[in-house]
């Protein structure tokens, strides 16, 4: 351990993390979006893409219907052509795990995990005995992945050791039953020096993932943010020999759009991060633009928003 | 296919019109030079020949300056300074609307990456088109008196490196301020100034206002020694910038010269390592390293030096050497036989002399002139690497202990055009800046341009600036010294 847990080496140990400089990680992150992806490689990385989704509906009007149907998309997102591959996950509410978890089961998606936002999300305004209820309420639902938020209020008025303990807490929970992602709520953080520091602060206490933001605040995975989140898991691994994945989420709507994720991850984590184990993609509009890109490629030419399904 | 490898994506080369052969510039119209000599320019990425180039010699140039001189007297200097800038605006906007046709032409003649060409070279060539045609009416602020006068006619010799960027740098100040041009494109890369010459014509700008003269140093030579040139203007090496001073020196002919350079990137124990690391590769190998003002000395604090240097290679590695025209290539090719054998003498005494040569793995292409990104680690101020200007993909890696010792090793070099400072506190870049003898100093960025900013150097560097109101101001003369 790096660290040995006490509010002062936190602070000592995140001070001491180089600086940030604005400027140059948006150019260089401006700069690999101007990577040209076609032919072969776009074949190829928009299969790896929607293999990284989690598919996400994080709605107050979600039902046991709605969500049943979102199971069916991620098993087979393209029912007209099996070769598509399936999605990442599912991300969920709470109270959805338990049905999510069995239709899967039930229509041949056993291996697809369940990832359940915890611990008071979006907010994550409430004590921490319901933080730590919510996650084990999900985690006995049979949630594979406990998507958690960080305390942005206790992280931005300096109370650092409270966001570690959160999380250390949370990690315990999920033990090894659950794989956790540590939401840092980025658009909330506003600056990239607090991104770095918290993304460590999260690998520091155990997380499995680090993820850029709820969907619920703008802005969300911009790729700067990106940027400077893979920077950190490559840093981490050469630290420690841990690899620790990263999701993005919200804002990732087209083609484009996660391609150029993809990008960015291979020029800065690198390659052994480009899989569902180290990358997703969190997203609910994408998978669809994805599957017409990827009819665009075999046929040649695109198809109606009819030829792929609403779910 | 395994893993993320990007498929080829090459920009179509079918945009660029270029002609079999080319004649010279003068006087509005193409014509043949007068003994009927030509030239060859070929595409440095394939040794493909583009086209035949008319080589100018004296008799040439005699034309061009006498067209020159005509236009200067008889319209340009006269035309209402708001007309004069319509003019400006206009190349501006037709280079624009060409941009793709300009970066493509570009790239094939230079074997700089599609990339630069596109996002750097072109959109900078336009900006100043458009920057000093603002200037053209509104010259009595520049500070050279309140009825400032062109000089006259001007000789413009300009480097391969940058040949279109350099073109603007020369010819859109002189015309805004009034000045007639000719002006002579290196021998290597001809293609996109005799494109502009149609750009000339398309925006109907009058004859002899520009006259595009294409050869080599001896015709270089004959323009500099014309004498009814009034002023040269000239981008290139210091050896050949000595030469023209010499020459010049017993004439009423003024100069601004940019020459050479051999830049420190210093990087601080407190700068953001990530963006620094950044900023070392855009310094040295953005243009193959053929800039005047590369970063190519790389003075590290000696307690990040070893994190640093990591990250670096790491980074390295990432480097897409190859086909000039793939839109994801990030080192071209190197511009012609002569200097890729000039970068591999000077890269080989630091072998010799006991430096540390790295780098990475990377397959070059057998065809054309090609050499990888490289660094030296365990240089010292001794070693030719760290003193001679290599003009290549080749970084020399130097480190210093406290910052006063930083800022000595920078500017322990008989240039000074640019420097970089990498830094996360304020004050220090501040008081560094103040102690660099460098005409540029970039702060927590390398290789940024912008016409309203002046660029040139200290020492053996240059005479003179260019870009915004100092570079401006070369072009004009007082009323006081009018009245002498």
């Amino acid at each position: 351990m790096i660290i040995d847990g006490s509010e002062g080496s936190l602070k000592k140990f995140l001070s001491d993390l180089p600086p940030v400089d604005q400027v140059g990680a948006e150019a260089r992150a401006a700069m690999l979006s101007t990577r040209s992806i076609k032919t072969t490689s776009k074949a190829w990385a928009i299969d790896m893409a929607i293999s990284m989704v989690d598919l996400t509906t994080l709605e107050g009007a979600d039902s046991f219907g709605k969500v049943k149907a979102l199971c069916a998309k991620a098993v087979r997102p393209d029912p007209t052509d099996l070769t598509v591959p399936s999605v990442g996950a599912i991300c969920v509410y709470n109270d959805m795990v338990k049905i999510a978890r069995a239709e899967l089961d039930a229509i041949g998606g056993r291996d697809i995990p369940v990832a359940a936002v915890a611990t008071a999300f979006p907010s994550g305004r409430a004590s921490r005995a319901v933080k730590e209820l919510d996650t084990q309420d999900a985690i006995n639902a049979g949630a594979n992945e406990i998507d958690m938020v960080i305390d942005r209020g206790a992280f931005l008025s300096g109370r650092i050791g409270e966001v570690f303990e959160e999380i250390k807490v949370i990690k315990e929970l999920c033990g090894d039953k659950a794989h956790l992602k540590v939401i840092l709520e980025t658009g909330e953080l506003v600056t990239y020096d607090n991104v770095r520091k918290a993304s460590y602060l999260a690998m520091l206490a155990g997380a499995d993932f680090i993820k850029t933001s709820t969907g619920k605040v703008a802005p969300a995975a911009t790729a700067p943010v990106v940027l400077v989140m893979l920077e950190a898991v490559r840093d981490y691994f050469t630290l420690t020999g841990t690899k620790i994945g990263v999701k993005p989420a919200g804002g990732i709507r087209t083609t484009k759009d996660a391609i150029k994720q993809l990008v960015l991850v291979n020029e800065t984590a690198g390659p052994d991060w480009l899989n569902p184990s180290l990358f997703r993609i969190g997203a609910s509009a994408l998978l669809n633009d994805l599957l017409m890109q990827r009819m665009k490629l075999r046929t040649g030419h695109y198809a109606s928003a009819n030829y792929v399904t609403m779910d | 296919m395994s893993g993320f490898e990007y498929a080829s994506a090459p920009e179509s080369k079918a945009i660029a019109n270029i002609a079999s052969s080319y004649g010279l510039f003068i006087n509005g119209k193409f014509v043949d030079p007068k003994k009927g000599k030509s030239f060859n320019t070929i595409n440095p990425a394939t040794e493909e020949l583009l086209s035949k180039i008319g080589y100018a010699d004296k008799l040439d140039i005699d034309s061009a300056v006498k067209s020159a001189r005509a236009a200067f007297t008889k319209v340009w200097s006269k035309m209402p300074a708001n007309e004069r800038g319509k003019y400006l605006y206009r190349i501006a906007r037709i280079m624009q609307e060409r941009a793709r046709e300009f970066a493509v032409v570009e790239t094939l003649d230079n074997g700089k990456p599609i990339r630069e060409s596109r996002d750097t070279d072109v959109p900078l060539a336009a900006a100043h088109f458009f920057y000093h045609a603002g200037w053209a009416d509104k010259l009595e602020y520049v500070g050279v008196g309140s009825k400032p006068k062109p000089v006259g006619v001007v000789g413009q010799i300009i480097p391969w490196n940058f040949p279109l960027l350099m073109l603007a740098w020369k010819i859109a100040p002189a015309l805004a301020a009034g000045n007639t041009v000719v002006l002579k494109p290196a021998e290597t890369t001809p293609l996109t100034a005799l494109l502009f010459a149609q750009v000339c014509q398309q925006a109907g700008l009058p004859d002899g206002v520009v006259n595009i003269v294409t050869g080599d140093g001896i015709t270089g030579a004959a323009l500099v020694n014309h004498p009814d040139i009034n002023k040269i203007a000239f981008t290139g090496s210091t050896e050949v910038g000595k030469a023209i001073a010499r020459s010049i020196s017993a004439t009423k002919k003024s100069a601004t010269l940019e020459l050479g350079g051999k830049a420190a990137n210093l990087v601080f124990d407190d700068a953001a390592i990530d963006e620094a690391v950044e900023g070392i590769v855009n310094g040295i190998f953005f243009n193959q390293g053929h800039v005047c003002c590369a970063g190519s000395r790389l003075l590290l604090q000696e307690n990040i030096a070893e994190e640093v240097l990591e990250k670096l290679k790491k980074r390295m590695s990432l480097i897409r050497v190859g086909d000039p025209m793939d839109k994801n290539t990030d080192l071209g090719a190197i511009n012609s036989k002569e200097q890729l054998m000039r970068i591999r003498e000077i890269s080989n005494t630091g072998d010799a002399e006991g430096a540390n040569r790295w780098s990475p793995d990377c397959t070059l292409p057998t065809k054309g002139f090609w050499y990888p990104p490289t660094i030296f680690t365990g240089v010292s101020q001794s070693h030719r690497i760290a003193r001679e200007e290599i003009f290549g993909p080749v970084l020399s890696v130097l480190t210093f202990r406290t910052p006063a010792e930083g800022i000595e090793k920078a500017n322990n070099t008989m240039y000074g055009l640019s420097a970089g400072i990498w830094s996360d506190k304020g004050s220090k870049v501040l008081w560094a800046a103040k102690q660099l003898k460098a005409g540029v100093i970039w702060s927590n960025t390398f290789n940024k341009f912008d016409p309203a900013s002046p660029f040139g150097g200290y020492k053996e560097s240059g005479w003179g600036r260019e870009g915004g109101r100092h570079g401006l101001a070369g072009y004009l003369t007082s009323d006081a010294k009018v009245a002498k």
